[in-house]
C-alpha cells in the first residue's frame, strides 16, 4: 500500500469498516450513520475537499469523493440500512447541493437537512426519481403546478428583481432572483435546472461508443475535458501511448485557450469596451478555426477516444499548431495591455464582484474561480493525470477575488497553456496514439482540470456496461459561490461578475 | 487600444468574410455512400444517434446525424464520406438523403406575409432550450467582425418584443417548455422560428428522455431547420439570407 495511503488511515479518527486501495485510491466502507463524522474530519483537519456525493441504486450505497492533496483520492463508501442517512450539509456546506439531488433525483434522504427543496426538477411529484431503478426513461410526467419556494427578503423598500430563464444575451437559460433595497443587492437565489436533459440517466446502459458522443455533448465548450475524463474513467489504470497522452493535453490546452479568450472578450464587452472586445473575438474565432484545421471540429469534439487519440497532428498540422502558438502570443498581449491600460475599465472590475478565500473553501470552489480567490488548487498539479506530470507550468493565484483577479487568472492561464502546447508539440515523436482497452469493470473515475475547474466522472460499470453515470462539473460546485460573491453589489454590475465566473448552464443541469 | 487600431490600418487587412466564401464553404456536409455501397449494413449499429439506415437503399437523417465520423472507418468498403451538402430546409422530412437521390431544393424562402413586412432587415431572439452550450458558441461568433451578421441588416436583439424571428436550439426540455411557449408568445406577428443544430431538429442525442422533447417542432411551428451539430456560423448566416430571398 501506498503510504501516504497508510499515514491517512492512521489520521482517521476511527478505524474504517474495511478498506482497499485500488488504481492509488484509498476505498473506505463506512456505516452510514459514521458518512458525516468521517466526511468532516477529512474536510476540516485534513484540508480535503468533497469533490462527488452520489447515490448508486445498483449497490444501495451513497459515495463520497474526497481528494485530499497532502495524500490522494478517497472514495468513501456506505451502504445504506435505511431510506436516508445523516446529512453531511450541517457540517459540510459543500454538500449542500449533491444531497439536494440526490434526494430528488434517487429518493434518498439525508436527515436533518437544512433546505430540502428540490434542486433542478421543476414542478415535480416529490415521489417520482428519474434515477430509481423502476422510473422509465421515456415516461412524460406532467406538472405539478406547485411553486418553487425562493429565499425571501422581507422589509420595507425592499425590491425583487426576476431574472431570465430567457436573458437578454446569448447565454444559456437559469433564473436570478435578486432581493435589493436601493441598488445593492441583499440576496441572489440561482434557479437553474432549465437544460436539465436527463444526462445520467441516458447514459445509463449505453455503449461506451455512443457514450463517448453523448459526454462530448453534456457541455459543448467543455467537450474535450468531459471525453477525457470519461475516457480515464473506462481505461481504469490501463496505459495510454505517450503520443496521445501528448494529443490529449493539446487538445485540453486548446479548449482552455478559445474557453478563456472568449471570457476576457465577454468581460469587456460587458462594459462596452468594444475595441479589445472585439480583438478577443477575432482571436478566439482564429482558434476555433485552428481547431477545426487540427481536428476537423471547431469545438474539438471528436478528438478523444478511448484508449488515445483519435485524430492525430501530421508534420504540416504541426507547424501550422505552432505558428498558430507564436502568432496569439504575439497579438494577445496588446489586447490585454489596452484591457488593462485603461482607467475606467480598471474602475468596473476591481473590488466587484468579490469572493472572500473562507467562503470559497466552505463552498469548495474550484478552478479560477478558487484560484483568483487565493486558493491555490489546480488538477493538473495536484493530481497530474497524461502528460501533465512532465510539463513545467505555473499555476496563477490571485488573492483579490474580484472580477479582475478572475479576469488575470484567466489571462495568465492562456499563456500558461500556450506554452503548454510548444512544450507538448517539442516533445512529441512517432508512435501508436491508441491502444486496446479491456471492457471496463467496477468503478471508474475520472479527474480532470476542464477550463472552468475540477471535473469530475464517477462510473459504475457491470462487464462493460454503464449501470450508474455520476457527472460533476466544476460549475455545479460554483454556482452556489457566485451566490455570495454578488452581495453587496449593484444590479448592474451582475451581468460583469456573471462573466468572470462564466459557468456551464448545461453541464450544472445535466 | 490605439495600436490594435493602428495594426489593422497598417496591415489594410479587413478580417471581414467575403460573401462569396459564405456562399461557397457555408453548406454543412453529412456522411453519405457511394456506389461501393453494397447495404452490408456494418454502419448502422455505430452511428451514435441511430441516424443510418440500409431499408431499401443507403440513407442518413441529416436531422438526426451528429456529423461525428464514426461512420466512416466502420464501413469495410471505405465508401462512406463527408460528401453531400446539406442545405436549410423548411420540411424537416427533406433531411432524410437517400443515396443517388437529387437532394432538396437549394433555395428555400420563408413565408411570403413574413418576407414582405421583414424587408431587408431582420431581428433574431435567440431561445436555448436545453443546448450543451455548442451552439451558442456559435451564435455567439456570429457577431465577431470575421462573420459581422449585422452587415446583412441581421441583428440579435434582447427582448422577443423586439424580435421577428425566435432562434431556437436545443430539445426542448421539460423545464424550459412554458419559458418557450412564453418567449413565442410575446414576438409580435409575423414571426419566424428557426431550429437550430440537431437536438432543436430531432431531440439530438439527450432527446426523447423524461426530461427533454424530440425538437423545436413538437412545440412550436418551425419555419427553418439549419443542420449540424452544432452548424458553423457560415452555414446560419447563408441558411438566413438564404431565407430571406437575400442571394
Amino acid at each position: 500500500m501506498r503510504y501516504y495511503n497508510v499515514e491517512l488511515l492512521d489520521s482517521l479518527p476511527f478505524p474504517p469498516f474495511g478498506y482497499e486501495e485500488r488504481n492509488g485510491r484509498l476505498h473506505l466502507a463506512v456505516p452510514d450513520d459514521l458518512l458525516r463524522p468521517l466526511v468532516s474530519h477529512l474536510v476540516r483537519k485534513e484540508e480535503g475537499e468533497l469533490s462527488n456525493l452520489y447515490y448508486v441504486p445498483s449497490d444501495n450505497k451513497v459515495m463520497a469523493l474526497v481528494l485530499v492533496p497532502r495524500h490522494g483520492i478517497v472514495v468513501l463508501e456506505s451502504e445504506l440500512e435505511g431510506e436516508g442517512y445523516p446529512s453531511l450539509t450541517t457540517e459540510v456546506p459543500a454538500a449542500n447541493w449533491y444531497e439536494r439531488e440526490m434526494m430528488e433525483m434517487s429518493g434518498i434522504t439525508p436527515l436533518d437537512h437544512p433546505d430540502p427543496r428540490p434542486l433542478h426538477l421543476h414542478e415535480w411529484p416529490r415521489h417520482v426519481h428519474p434515477l430509481s431503478p423502476g422510473f422509465d426513461k421515456g415516461a412524460k410526467v406532467p406538472f405539478t403546478g406547485e411553486a418553487h419556494h425562493y429565499r425571501r427578503v422581507e422589509g420595507d423598500g425592499i425590491l425583487e428583481v426576476p431574472v431570465g430563464p430567457v436573458h437578454a444575451g446569448v447565454i444559456e437559460p437559469g433564473h436570478f432572483r435578486f432581493s435589493t433595497a436601493g441598488e445593492p443587492i441583499l440576496n441572489l437565489e440561482v434557479r437553474l435546472g432549465y437544460v436539465h436533459r436527463g444526462v445520467e440517466r441516458s447514459l445509463e446502459g449505453c455503449t461506451l461508443n455512443r457514450a463517448l458522443r453523448l459526454v462530448e455533448r453534456i457541455s459543448g465548450d467543455n467537450g474535450v475535458a468531459h471525453a477525457l475524463a470519461f475516457c480515464q474513467a473506462v481505461e481504469m489504470a490501463n496505459p495510454v501511448p505517450d503520443r496521445a497522452q501528448l494529443l490529449r493535453c493539446i487538445y485540453a490546452e486548446l479548449e482552455r485557450i478559445y474557453n478563456h479568450l472568449g471570457d476576457i472578450g465577454g468581460m469587456a464587452t460587458d462594459v462596452a469596451f468594444a475595441v479589445p472586445a472585439a480583438e478577443a473575438s477575432v482571436l478566439r474565432e482564429r482558434m476555433l478555426r485552428l481547431n477545426a484545421n487540427l481536428t476537423g471540429h471547431r469545438l474539438l469534439w471528436g478528438s478523444i477516444a478511448i484508449g488515445g487519440a483519435a485524430r492525430d497532428l501530421d508534420e504540416g498540422r504541426r507547424d501550422l499548431l505552432e505558428g498558430a502558438m507564436v502568432d496569439l502570443g504575439l497579438t494577445f498581449e496588446p489586447m490585454v495591455d489596452s484591457l488593462l491600460g485603461s482607467p475606467s475599465f480598471l474602475d468596473r472590475v476591481e473590488t466587484t464582484g468579490t469572493l472572500a478565500l473562507p467562503m470559497a473553501k466552505d463552498l469548495r470552489a474550484t478552478g479560477p474561480v478558487a484560484r483568483a480567490s487565493g486558493w491555490d488548487r489546480d488538477t493538473r498539479r495536484d493530481f497530474p493525470y497524461g502528460a501533465y506530470g512532465r510539463l513545467s507550468f505555473l499555476v496563477p493565484v490571485r488573492r483579490e477575488g474580484d472580477v479582475l483577479a478572475r479576469l488575470m487568472v484567466k489571462v495568465e492561464e492562456v499563456r500558461e497553456s500556450i506554452s503548454m502546447v510548444k512544450q507538448c508539440v517539442d516533445h512529441l515523436h512517432e508512435g501508436a496514439i491508441r491502444s486496446e482497452m479491456p471492457l471496463p469493470d467496477g468503478f471508474g473515475l475520472g479527474l480532470v482540470e476542464a477550463p472552468r475547474g475540477e471535473l469530475v466522472h464517477c462510473v459504475h460499470f457491470r462487464e462493460g456496461n454503464i449501470v450508474r453515470y455520476k457527472v460533476r462539473d466544476p460549475s455545479f460546485c460554483n454556482w452556489p459561490t457566485m451566490e455570495r460573491a454578488v452581495l453587496g453589489n449593484i444590479v448592474p454590475d451582475f451581468p460583469l461578475i456573471n462573466k468572470s465566473y462564466n459557468l456551464s448552464y448545461a453541464g450544472n443541469d445535466l | 487600444m490605439l495600436d490594435i487600431i493602428e495594426r489593422r490600418v497598417r496591415d489594410k487587412k479587413v478580417v471581414t468574410e467575403k460573401l462569396r466564401l459564405l456562399q461557397q464553404q457555408g453548406h454543412t456536409r453529412a456522411p453519405m455512400a457511394d456506389a461501393r455501397c453494397d447495404l452490408c449494413g456494418e454502419c448502422v449499429p455505430v452511428c451514435p444517434a441511430s441516424a443510418i439506415s440500409t431499408q431499401g437503399d443507403w440513407s442518413v437523417d441529416a436531422g438526426k446525424c451528429l456529423f461525428c465520423g464514426d461512420c466512416l472507418p466502420a464501413c469495410p468498403r471505405d465508401a462512406i464520406s463527408f460528401s453531400v451538402k446539406v442545405p436549410a430546409v423548411t420540411q424537416r422530412s427533406s433531411f432524410t438523403l437517400f443515396r443517388n437521390v437529387p437532394l432538396p431544393e437549394l433555395k428555400v424562402q420563408l413565408r411570403d406575409e413574413a418576407r414582405k413586412v421583414l424587408g431587408r432587415s431582420l431581428a433574431i431572439r435567440m431561445v436555448d432550450a436545453g443546448s450543451c452550450n455548442g451552439c451558442e458558441v456559435e451564435v455567439n461568433s456570429l457577431s465577431n467582425p470575421i462573420y459581422d451578421l449585422e452587415r446583412f441588416g441581421i441583428k440579435i436583439v434582447a427582448s422577443p418584443r423586439h424580435a421577428d424571428m425566435l432562434l431556437v436550439t436545443g430539445p426542448v426540455t421539460r423545464n424550459m417548455l412554458p419559458a418557450l411557449m412564453k418567449t413565442y408568445r410575446a414576438a409580435p406577428e409575423p414571426r419566424l422560428v428557426v431550429a437550430m443544430g440537431t437536438c432543436a431538429i430531432s431531440g439530438g442525442p439527450f432527446g426523447g428522455t423524461y426530461a427533454a422533447g424530440n425538437g423545436v417542432a413538437e412545440a412550436l411551428p418551425v419555419d427553418l431547420f439549419i443542420p449540424g451539430c452544432p452548424p458553423h456560423p457560415r452555414t446560419v448566416v447563408l441558411a438566413l439570407l438564404e431565407a430571406l430571398g437575400r442571394l
